[in-house]
């Protein structure tokens, strides 16, 4: 029997007249179709002074439209047990649904008329803004949100697109208006901004052709690419504290600027990264912080390589009478790999468990989804996932050792602690 | 499905699904911090934390890896009724999964250092789910709306337990309540069954029976009014929690119940594990529309759970800038008794069916959704009951609906919380009290 993992997703893709990415993946486990459309619309276009204009967009932009009123999209998609989940994050806005497969046609449509013919309501407008609102007080009640979010700040600068706070703030959102809306709309959500992943129980020349009905009337210009500037990496040690006294744990954002997703180290950095602080649990720095010294409930680390040089970013949540000690044991973790490298086990165990999880990473239809985007998204090629095994098996231990010593350098790192601590780590 | 219950009483659930090359394990114990005492809250969570530390034939320090080497998953959950421990990787891996499983039930280490170690860890978990208001509230609102039932303990327990509970206290409560006639194992996935049973047979036919004890009986006896707590600490935000006694999964108004909340908040489907990762479909529900559109809530959230006794039913309201408490409640209120005086419409009778079905399908888009939903029904009820959840939704009737809502939406039955949040610099700091109030998990955050 060939298994899906050995002839790979071979998705199928299609460019539309319009420029609209179009790709379809038939996976018949369930009478389901995930859709998953992905608008080059994410905060780093945020108009400048407008902050938050793309979090804006993703909650009101389907709240109405130019034939439906916000009820009508709501019954339409209730009464098929659908939900809409609308997120934006730096580069992209993003609408996911899963519909029975009965109901994709309709479903596609509604998409389609809400991407496509948005109307912002004067009154849902201003309904949404309080929720931003609150949303955003939430945030700065939580050290979790907090500390990741002041790290961005500091090492790409508040004015740095990967450095505003994705939601913006209460000034800014308060002078978002119907009008910037509408403009941020017709500037960033185009056809050639679209790609559009289904994924289920549907055969994929099927799914394009009614994706081409739902999307084929619509036209625009595509928008010039956005550049963004990279950040060179830090040259200093710095180190912000956000007191919160009303808190009962601290949370710790301990981060570098890594590298392109580009980059020919990317699979040795990832690889770096899944054995400083990912694999079982949490990798060396859940060894050590979690459970050698039972500090933290939660320490890993994540690498978000990207089109500029994205970070590469530690959490752990602690007493805040462990700060210190937290901080100290990230510290010698790092060097300790960034000066021996990996161990020979550590590269065989990670090979294995990247390549082995990957059947369960595509096991569902919006896990195989989710990384259709991320494959279109850096044009990473549609038999990426079959390449993956083979790249991952020729990363050597001195590519991972030279990829820490290159980033994780303690003496460069920015820290950020948000909660009750009114210590002095440095 | 096949169901085999062996010599020593551990019942064995087969499902065949060859839609990948993958296969899942569940571990279910009859064990959750329903079965706690005063003095021992928590410990059915520790015990779950130590259960991840080695055991006789795995040592400690060959746990990192035993499963990951497989690109597997491994990972757990304590909550009211249940401890459970799952494991998914490649089908080649059944076996390992299955040792790991026999090890866990029978041969865990619980060493001093090692308990010790975890007590941090666990409070660390605990303090990070009291920097969350609503986890906060949910802690006060169930202490408050149980007086007699154990269902009133957070599963992670009260703070001062976790502080001086012992080694001896763990251990003894692992070997009381870890053994097969106790448990139920879950096999779902790319395996062929009589292969798996052998498997099964070859690492757990050998653990003897024992003798879980006597569990406590304590009925929630009726609530003789409206009850009331305040959480009054700094913040940014304010929150209402509305909280209802429901009926357990047995009783004949859970599915009424369920679509009733379906009509309220939206469908959220019954699988604790999956469900609840994604946002119901709630646009056109009642509460939604007298609340979030309205401008005075941000978020409205209905939790109905299958459970083996009856808990509760709760609607938590995330309250706009501005708005005042009083106000958010009079409007959730109003509604409320509107459902419990006049019912549901036909149109929202089908459209919650649809929307509930609708989740049945998406809830069981992978083995480990569905092999979790055998064990959990198994766990509080019987895993029969996965297989006709369709017809139980199906068969619910507009007048069903409207007498569940008149009999359980009552003011006599409901516990209100308020999160009233003051000016930062001006409040107590927290003093680390409690507890979170859903299932928690061992691994942490991903």
């Amino acid at each position: 029997m060939t298994t899906a993992t050995q002839r790979g997703l071979a998705p199928v893709r299609e460019v539309a007249d319009n420029g609209a990415v179009l790709i379809a993946k038939e996976s018949p486990t369930t009478p389901a179709v995930t859709l998953h459309a992905s608008l080059r619309a994410g905060t780093i276009v945020d108009p400048p002074g407008g902050a938050g204009t793309a979090h804006f967009l993703s909650r009101v932009l389907d709240r109405g439209t130019a034939t439906r009123d916000v009820d009508q999209i709501a019954e339409e998609l209730d009464g098929r047990g659908a939900s809409l989940t609308t997120a934006v994050n730096r580069h992209a806005l993003s609408l996911v649904c899963t519909c029975l497969v009965e109901d994709l046609a309709p479903i596609l449509a509604l998409l389609a008329d809400i991407i496509e013919h948005p109307a912002f309501p004067e009154h849902e407008v201003e309904t949404r803004r309080r929720e931003i609102v609150t949303l955003i007080r939430q945030d700065e009640d939580n050290p979790a949100v907090m500390a990741p979010e002041r790290l961005m700040a500091v090492l790409y600068g508040e004015a740095h697109p990967y450095g505003m706070r994705p939601k913006g703030s209460v000034d800014t959102v308060q002078r978002i208006d119907r009008v910037a809306l509408q403009r941020f709309h017709a500037e960033r959500v185009r056809p050639a901004t679209l790609s559009l992943v289904m994924v289920g129980d549907v055969a994929p020349a099927r799914a394009i052709d009614m994706a081409n009905a739902a999307f084929g009337s619509w036209h625009a210009a595509a928008h010039a690419p956005t550049v963004l500037a990279p950040v060179p990496p830090a040259a200093e040690r710095r180190v912000h504290v956000i007191p919160m006294m009303n808190k009962a744990q601290a949370d710790i954002a301990y981060g570098f600027v890594s590298i392109l997703r580009s980059d020919p180290a990317y699979d040795a950095y990832w690889m770096m990264n899944n054995i400083l602080g990912q694999y079982s649990l949490g990798g060396r720095l859940g060894d050590s912080i979690r459970e050698r010294q039972g500090m933290a409930y939660y320490v890993f680390s994540a690498l978000d390589a990207n089109v500029i040089p994205g970070p590469l970013m530690i959490r752990a949540g602690v007493s805040p009478a462990n700060v210190d000690r937290t901080v100290a044991s990230i510290d010698e973790e790092l060097a300790k790999l960034a000066e021996e490298g990996p161990t020979d086990a550590e590269l065989v165990e990670s090979k294995q468990y990247l390549i082995g999880s990957m059947p369960r990473n595509l096991e569902t239809n919006l896990g195989i989804a989710a990384f259709l985007q991320t494959v279109e998204f850096f044009g990473l090629g549609l038999d990426y996932d079959l390449r993956v095994p083979e790249r991952l098996q020729g990363v050597t231990r001195d590519e991972i050792h030279e990829a820490a010593r290159r980033t994780l350098v303690p003496s460069r790192a920015t820290i950020v602690v948000a909660g009750p601590y009114a210590g002095g780590v440095r | 499905m096949h169901e085999e219950v062996l010599d020593n009483g551990l019942r064995v659930l087969v499902q065949e699904m060859h839609t990948a090359p993958l296969a899942s394990v569940w571990c279910w114990y009859r064990v959750g911090s329903k079965d706690e005492t005063t003095g021992l809250t928590g410990i059915s969570h520790w015990v779950e934390h130590m259960n991840f530390k080695g055991t006789t034939n795995i040592p400690r320090d060959k746990v990192k890896g035993i499963i990951e080497q497989f690109g597997g998953y491994w990972n757990g959950y304590t909550w009211i009724d249940q401890t459970t421990y799952t494991e998914t990787a490649t089908r080649e891996a059944l076996d390992r999964m299955l040792f790991i499983e026999s090890e866990r039930m029978a041969s865990c280490l619980y060493d001093p250092v090692d308990c010790e170690s975890e007590r941090t860890v666990i409070i660390a978990e605990l303090q990070g789910g009291e920097n969350d208001p609503d986890t906060l509230l949910d802690q006060e609102l169930m202490a408050a709306a149980f007086r007699a039932h154990p269902y009133r303990h957070p599963t992670i327990g009260w703070l001062s337990d976790l502080q001086s509970m012992t080694r001896e206290d763990l251990y003894g409560h692992y070997r009381r309540f870890y053994v097969p006639n106790n448990a139920t194992l879950v096999i779902v996935g790319d395996v062929d069954t009589s292969d798996a049973m052998k498997d099964v047979v070859r690492h757990f036919g050998g653990i003897a029976p024992g003798d879980v004890g006597r569990r406590a009986h304590t009925k929630e006896p009726a609530q003789l009014g409206e009850r009331r707590v305040t959480v009054s600490r700094e913040g940014t935000t304010g929150y209402v929690k509305l909280g209802y006694h429901a009926p357990a999964v047995g009783d004949a108004d859970f599915f009424p119940m369920l679509a009733l909340d379906a009509v309220l908040t939206g469908a959220k489907g019954v699988n604790v594990w999956a469900s609840f990762r994604t946002p119901p479909p709630q646009r056109s529900a009642r509460l939604y529309r007298a609340l979030v559109n309205t401008g005075l809530a941000s978020s409205v959230m209905g939790n109905l759970v299958p459970t083996a006794e009856p808990f509760l039913y709760t609607i938590s309201i995330t309250v706009t800038q501005g708005t005042a408490l009083a106000r958010v409640e009079e409007a959730a209120r109003a509604e409320l008794e509107r459902v419990g005086a006049h019912g549901i419409t036909e149109p929202e009778l089908l459209k919650a069916r649809k929307q509930l079905v609708a989740r049945l399908v998406f809830e069981n888009d992978s083995i480990t959704n569905v092999g979790h939903q055998l064990g959990y029904f198994e766990t509080v009820a019987s895993w029969r009951l996965c297989g006709r959840l369709r017809e139980r939704i199906e068969d619910v009737t507009a007048e069903q609906v409207a007498a569940a809502a008149a009999a359980r939406l009552k003011a006599s039955s409901l516990t209100v919380g308020w999160y009233e949040p003051l000016p930062i610099g001006t409040g107590e700091p927290v003093s680390g009290q409690g507890a979170s109030a859903g299932p928690v998990s061992p691994m942490g955050v991903r």
